[in-house]
């Protein structure tokens, strides 16, 4: 998948971080020049632009990328409660808006339904992080340029994990969401996966799956604390 | 399901995999192949590739020898060895009829079978084996046989061939998704450890399979080669496949509980009490060699007698001491197996074995002591010793008299099995040895 248009830059943690834990990847641009600049060879996949803070520039962005020859979209705005009157007669610059400060689950929802509307596509089709990058198209792994050969429930594991880097699960919720059914492992299976992957990641990036004591693993560093 | 072979089907296009091997194991525990073409591989899923089973040991029938390999997409995994050229990859079958049912001949399926009966009743199997093999100049039995090194246990010894093979082998394992826990010199000259890490025990027997073609195929690289014959030496001691094991119910272990003097459950008695009860009858399964018995004599790291205790070294069943705040470590080792046997088979007997005792509430008798190796005859009868089978004939005897062997195992492969061993038997013991003529030429 593309990544999504963030204005300002930076833009707000909270926003950052809800995308991040989604997978979707994501750029933030400050200036309206590097909208063209930085836009990738496909285009954008959608943008997030918030008005909250500074109603104006926001609203520049906004009118600038829908009058281009072929507008941006999907376009979500996120606006203040004070600033619904501000929607009036901007009808044509976004396709949806969300309140500041939102809740994760509803911006997550805006956004797959306006992605799914405008077939952007609802999940990105790549993961990335650091060095490793799973295709989810083609079901490749690798390390740099290196594959990595999984086998298929290893591939779903590392996937998963990928997916929400810094988030800790449980054994339980990694073998009812990854697996889905009993193995003849049961809960333990968990455990025999991740040494398998831990495997073949090799040394130097086996540290990429961490485990929790008494909890059970995250993927990667906790970026916002955990 | 399907989604696991769609993702073989694109892995095999992406990685442009040129040839798949179905990999599938006789009742004798021997690796075989059939290779397909990629363009072959859907119709290998939905309905399996035909082949005649009638060469192949355990597997011929008089009626009828066409079966069916079904490759079990979860098992894909590509083969590191030669890179260069084809890239080839994996897979483990199940062997069934033309009707879809399983085949009684098929090892892996006897394991399923005996899995799920335990998993019916909430337990998943876990086993961690130690493998154990030699490294030697050469494999032609005509010339003698030169070991490597003669280091002895934990030997660090420097830039030796051996130690670089047994590296490769790891890199090669973990590459493989096989983990490997440690590994080290033995006790004799060449002799090799390498120990896994647990696993459940369907996986475990698919890894042991691996584990020896690995084994043996870098040895092959390196010029020598590589033995899992359970006594190559006289004198010296054998290979052997102590296998730790335990039950687990969830995310619990289930031989674990606290406040026990020994850290186990009532489930790890019985279990133990099971496998102690059922020991003789499966022995022919778990040493299945003429030269497996050679190997199970005093002195030597080896069980004779069937016996279970905490740290001592000579008894059949032995229960490591379990780590502080490692209640998931909780398991008991097994020691009779040997890496020629089965794996498929050896698990299904070993689960069988406890889970009976299990059923049956059996209680355990107190621990040996006293290590077996230092007692006498009469001793030894008198703390109820049981000795176990000394030779593959009485190891033969035990298991055709093991109703519980016999419904583990299916009446074909049961039956099967005693016929083709009992010929081997007749075979060992039709000749005449060097210690015959060493022994009674000179004087008699």
């Amino acid at each position: 998948m593309e990544p999504l248009l963030l204005y300002p830059d930076p833009p707000p943690p909270e926003l950052a971080q809800a995308l991040d834990l989604n997978g979707y990847p994501w750029k933030a641009v400050n200036d309206e020049r590097d909208i063209t600049r930085e836009e990738p060879i496909d285009g954008w996949a959608g943008a997030i632009v918030c008005a909250d803070t500074d109603p104006e520039g926001a609203f520049a962005v906004c009118r600038a990328v829908r009058k281009r020859d072929l507008p941006l979209e999907p376009l979500l705005v996120l606006v203040s409660g004070a600033q619904l009157g501000d929607l009036e007669l901007r009808e044509d610059l976004f396709d949806d808006f969300c309140l500041a400060p939102f809740h994760p689950r509803e911006l997550e929802a805006r956004l797959k339904h306006l992605l799914w509307r405008t077939g952007r596509g609802t999940r990105p089709e790549l993961i990335e992080y650091g060095d490793l990058m799973l295709n989810l198209e083609t079901y490749q792994a690798a390390i740099g340029d290196e594959p990595l050969d999984l086998t298929y429930m290893e591939y779903e594991l590392l996937k998963f994990l990928a997916s929400h880097p810094g988030k800790v699960f449980t054994r339980e919720t990694l073998l009812s969401r990854v697996w889905g059914y009993e193995y003849y492992g049961g809960a333990r299976t968990v455990d025999v996966h991740v040494r398998r992957l831990r495997s073949k990641l090799g040394e130097e990036h086996a540290s990429l799956i961490q485990t929790v004591r008494s909890v059970g693993y995250r993927f990667g560093q906790s970026r916002w604390g955990s | 399901m399907e989604r696991q072979q769609d993702y073989v089907l694109r892995t095999v296009e992406e990685r442009g995999v040129r040839l798949i091997r179905l990999w599938f194991t006789d009742v004798l525990g021997q690796l075989k192949s059939v290779a397909i073409s990629p363009a072959e591989l859907e119709n290998a899923f939905e309905e399996g590739m035909h082949f005649d089973g009638s060469a192949i040991d355990g597997f011929s029938r008089v009626q009828e020898s066409d079966v069916l390999a079904k490759p079990e997409a979860n098992t894909f995994e590509l083969l590191p060895w030669d890179r260069t050229e084809d890239v080839s990859a994996r897979m483990f079958c199940d062997i069934l009829n033309h009707d879809g049912t399983p085949f009684e001949g098929d090892p892996r399926q006897v394991l399923k079978r005996n899995l799920d009966k335990a998993h019916d009743k909430g337990f998943s199997f876990m086993c961690a084996p130690e493998m154990e093999f030699f490294y030697f100049q050469s494999g032609d039995p005509s010339t003698e046989l030169k070991p490597l090194d003669s280091g002895s246990y934990f030997d660090l010894t420097t830039a030796d061939v051996a130690s670089d093979l047994r590296k490769r082998t790891i890199h090669m394992l973990e590459a493989m998704g096989i983990p490997v826990e440690y590994s080290f010199h033995e006790d004799a000259p060449s002799q090799h450890e390498i120990d896994l890490r647990y696993s459940d025990a369907l996986s475990m027997a698919d890894n042991i399979m691996t584990f020896r073609l690995v084994v043996r195929e870098i040895a092959l690289e390196g010029g020598v080669y590589a033995t899992f014959m359970p006594k190559p030496l006289a004198g010296v001691q054998g290979s052997g496949m102590h296998t730790h094991l335990s039950l687990f119910e969830g995310d619990t272990n289930a031989f674990y509980e606290a406040g026990d003097p020994y850290d186990l459950s009532k489930v790890a008695y019985s279990f133990i009490a099971g496998v102690l009860e059922h020991a003789p009858g499966m022995t022919a399964i778990t040493n299945q060699l003429v030269n497996s018995y050679k190997r199970m004599v005093a002195g030597h790291e080896a069980p004779t007698h069937i016996t279970w205790a905490r740290n001592n070294r000579s008894a059949l069943v032995r229960v490591p001491i379990t780590k502080q705040g490692k209640e998931s470590s909780t398991r008991i080792e097994y020691r009779a197996p040997d890496p020629a046997c089965n794996p498929y088979l050896a698990f299904s007997l070993i689960l069988a074995a406890g889970m009976s005792g299990i059923d049956q509430g059996l209680e355990l008798p107190p621990e040996a002591r006293t290590n077996v190796f230092e007692l006498t005859a009469e001793e030894r009868a008198a703390e109820g010793m049981r000795l176990l089978p000394q030779s593959l004939s009485e190891a033969l005897e035990a298991m055709e008299q093991s109703e519980l062997v016999a419904e583990a195992l299916g009446e074909h492969i049961f039956e099967w099995f005693l016929r083709n061993k009992r010929s081997e038997w007749f075979d060992y013991k039709s000749q005449v040895t060097q210690f015959e003529l060493d022994r009674y030429l000179p004087n008699i």
